[in-house]
């Protein structure tokens, strides 16, 4: 009864007149992400980046407009501001490296090696961090790092005491916060892999590790910058870590976040920094040709 | 948007001219603060109280507004009162500068900018009734709310930045903040600091008293010289640190898991890390401290209701109520008579104990007239202070 009456129902005007007009179709179904794009996502950062060539009352704090390219001379003239952009870019680096020396290995294992029952515990052990709240995480690995905590308690029998909360922390943090984002777009490459590929590269006399350096590596160079994408600019970001485990470390985060109350022209010229170097990460992996295969 | 850039310039662009202020007449040694004479915007107090708008939204310090006090008010005024916790002082400003909230629970690192940048108006005393000779002396006048002879603040409480050190590990009560200064400490890399740039200001009451060649006489008020010195000291003692805390929490745990043995700490952060390890100290130099007053917004939509939860406060009972909740010595000495438990809380936190409170210097904003009474100089301003915090933490 109800199919009979939707046959005989007229065209709905609007569906008509859509498809007669692709342009207004495509303009139809642009228009909100767009709107979002542009209206939220490009013109808040416009609009705090314009803060950056403002000036700061000194007595009130308060903001007024004006032009000054104070903020951005005082990024390359100030001894601690370069090295905190040195020190926030390494820890990006080594957080991106760690995750990848561990990442290959255990996909391929993941992948080709464990057994089904396996495999599924691994990925759910891999992916359940996620779960938990950012800040417990980051809480826990305090714990686990303090001077009483976790680590020492269980290596100072050996005679070996942590590191205590300093940049090595951070970094063994961040790596344990982002490292699923880099195991699973590699698991999802990996397990891609045709199984005939490890056999033709045995025929040839390949052993384990040279087959994942000239095989699997190079099939996996995509899944690896994407999954680098998420490690590293997370890392270049990141704050809290640097603030509960990192001891007196200053990331570039730690500075924008004690000046966007006191002094919000400074934090958005330091804002910046990030936006230039994830632009320049970027166009790097661009030349290698990765971005045509995501 | 545009309109309100606009009145904000405008506003900047008045203190700017404003900060022509005249000096006070008396002697350089040590001009009364309440002499001290700086222009701010000229905004009317109320004359007098109308009905009650039936609704009051506060920003305040966690502890400060609690239903175990707000319900009576609510039924008692009808006034429902809404509540934004903030976390620090600068927050505290922002939150203000929207025009949304009414009352604030200042520091005085928040106040001094709050009423030089206009955001909030002076108080008719008169139109609170329990703002009277109840209020310990140390907490009246003070000039990070009383200016020109106007008051801004309605004090809550005070506590002093205190020396806390683990009697495990530091088997003698420190005398003297050396302990955490000097690169010589039998401490270092077990050493917490507090992690914000009014920190400067306790690096500036040690140089204080072991240097003083350079002539600081108020922690607050420092010139080039002195904030160069006390950056140079800080910096030296970057090394010395387990880390610096900011969130109270963080601090409990990095004492608690030995992390760190001594350092910067609050008298109710003792007590809630809640370990007999844990003692607190006040050393020979004195020390910081903060002092927290009820400030009313000069774009307030509810101002009786403020006037209400202002008078409300400020009884012996709200006020004891919001000084245990918190961990603070009262405004209100009143409330230290009322019962045993409020005379052991009034003890621990030394609330009338003028004498220990004069060696504490309370958190103020540094601005560019040195409120010390030098007029030769141009201090620092806390825009400076927060630049040079950053190169502290390098």
């Amino acid at each position: 009864m109800s199919s009979q009456t939707s046959l005989k129902r007229k065209n709905d005007p609007l569906s008509t007149s859509l498809y007669r007009s692709p342009k207004t179709r495509l303009a139809a179904l642009l228009t909100p992400p767009m709107l979002w794009l542009v209206g939220i996502y490009i013109l808040s950062i416009v609009l705090m980046l314009i803060t950056a060539f403002w000036v700061t009352d000194p007595f009130t704090s308060k903001v007024k407009p004006g032009f000054t390219l104070d903020n951005f001379i005082n990024l390359f003239t100030i001894p601690a501001f370069l090295a905190t952009s040195a020190r926030t870019l390494g820890i990006a680096l080594a957080v991106t490296a760690i995750c990848i020396v561990f990442a290959v290995p255990l996909t391929v294992f993941m992948a080709k090696v464990a057994s089904p029952k396996l495999r599924g515990f691994l990925a759910v052990a891999v992916t359940l961090p996620l779960w938990a709240g950012y800040l417990v995480k980051v809480l826990a690995m305090r714990l686990t790092f303090a001077e009483e905590g976790f680590f020492n308690w269980l290596l100072n029998p050996v005679g070996i005491s942590g590191p205590g909360f300093s940049v090595t922390t951070v970094i063994i943090t961040l790596v344990y916060l982002w490292f699923p984002f880099m195991v699973i777009p590699i698991y999802s490459a990996v397990s891609q892999i045709p199984n005939n590929l490890y056999d033709a590269a045995s025929d040839m006399g390949a052993k384990g590790i040279r087959t994942i350096v000239t095989v699997v590596f190079p099939l996996l160079k995509p899944s690896i910058i994407a999954g680098s994408i998420m490690t590293f600019s997370l890392s270049l970001g990141d704050f809290i870590a640097a603030r509960f485990v990192g001891g007196s470390t200053q990331m570039i985060g730690s500075i924008i976040s004690s000046n966007i109350n006191l002094n919000p022209p400074v934090a958005a010229a330091f804002s910046v920094v990030p936006i230039v170097i994830v632009l320049v990460f970027l166009l790097l992996v661009r030349r290698t040709g990765a971005l045509d295969n995501l | 948007m545009k309109k309100k850039l606009l009145a904000s310039a405008a506003m900047a662009a008045a203190v700017g001219l404003a900060l022509t202020a005249c000096s006070s007449g008396s002697d350089s040694s040590g001009a009364a603060p309440g002499e001290l004479k700086i222009d701010v915007p000229d905004i009317p107090m109320m004359e007098s109280l109308g009905d009650n708008e039936g609704e009051l939204n506060i920003v305040a310090w966690s502890g400060f507004v609690e239903p175990e006090w707000t319900d009576e008010f609510e039924t008692e005024t009808g006034c429902k009162v809404n509540r934004r916790v903030a976390g620090t002082s600068d927050e505290m400003v922002t939150l203000m500068r929207t025009g949304d909230y009414d009352l604030v629970s200042a520091s005085g690192d928040a106040s001094l900018r709050l009423i030089v940048g206009g955001d909030v108006q002076p108080l008719n005393k008169e139109l609170i009734p329990n703002f009277g000779d109840d209020i310990v002396d140390g907490m009246k006048g003070q000039i990070y709310d009383t200016l020109n002879g106007l008051s801004y603040g309605v004090p809550i409480g005070r506590g002093a930045n205190i020396l806390q050190y683990n009697n495990e590990v530091v088997t003698e009560t420190p005398t003297s903040w050396d302990v955490v200064w000097e690169e010589d400490t039998p401490y270092a890399g077990k050493i917490i600091a507090y992690d914000a740039p009014i920190y400067i200001a306790d690096a500036a009451v040690y140089l204080m008293h072991h240097n003083p060649d350079l002539g600081i006489t108020n922690p607050y008020a420092l010139d080039d010289t002195q904030l160069a010195a006390a950056v140079d000291l800080l910096k030296k003692q970057n090394g010395l640190l387990s880390e610096y805390w900011g969130d109270p929490v963080a601090q409990i745990t990095s004492f608690t898991t030995g992390t760190s043995v001594v350092g910067t700490s609050w008298e109710i952060l003792r007590t809630l890390s809640d370990d007999d390890r844990m003692q607190g100290t006040l050393p020979e130099e004195g020390s910081t401290g903060w002092s927290d007053a009820w400030m009313l917004s000069s774009e307030s939509k509810n101002p009786n209701c403020a006037y209400e939860w202002m008078d409300y406060t400020s009884t012996p009972e709200v006020n004891g109520a919001i000084a245990m909740n918190f961990g603070m010595a009262p405004a209100n000495a009143a409330f230290c008579e009322s019962s045993e438990e409020a005379a052991a809380h009034c003890e621990l936190f030394n609330a009338t104990d003028e004498e220990y409170f004069s060696k504490v210097w309370f958190w103020t904003t540094p601005i560019e007239q040195c409120i010390d009474g030098r007029t030769d100089v141009q201090c620092t301003n806390f825009q400076q202070w927060t630049e040079a915090w950053t190169t502290v933490k390098g």
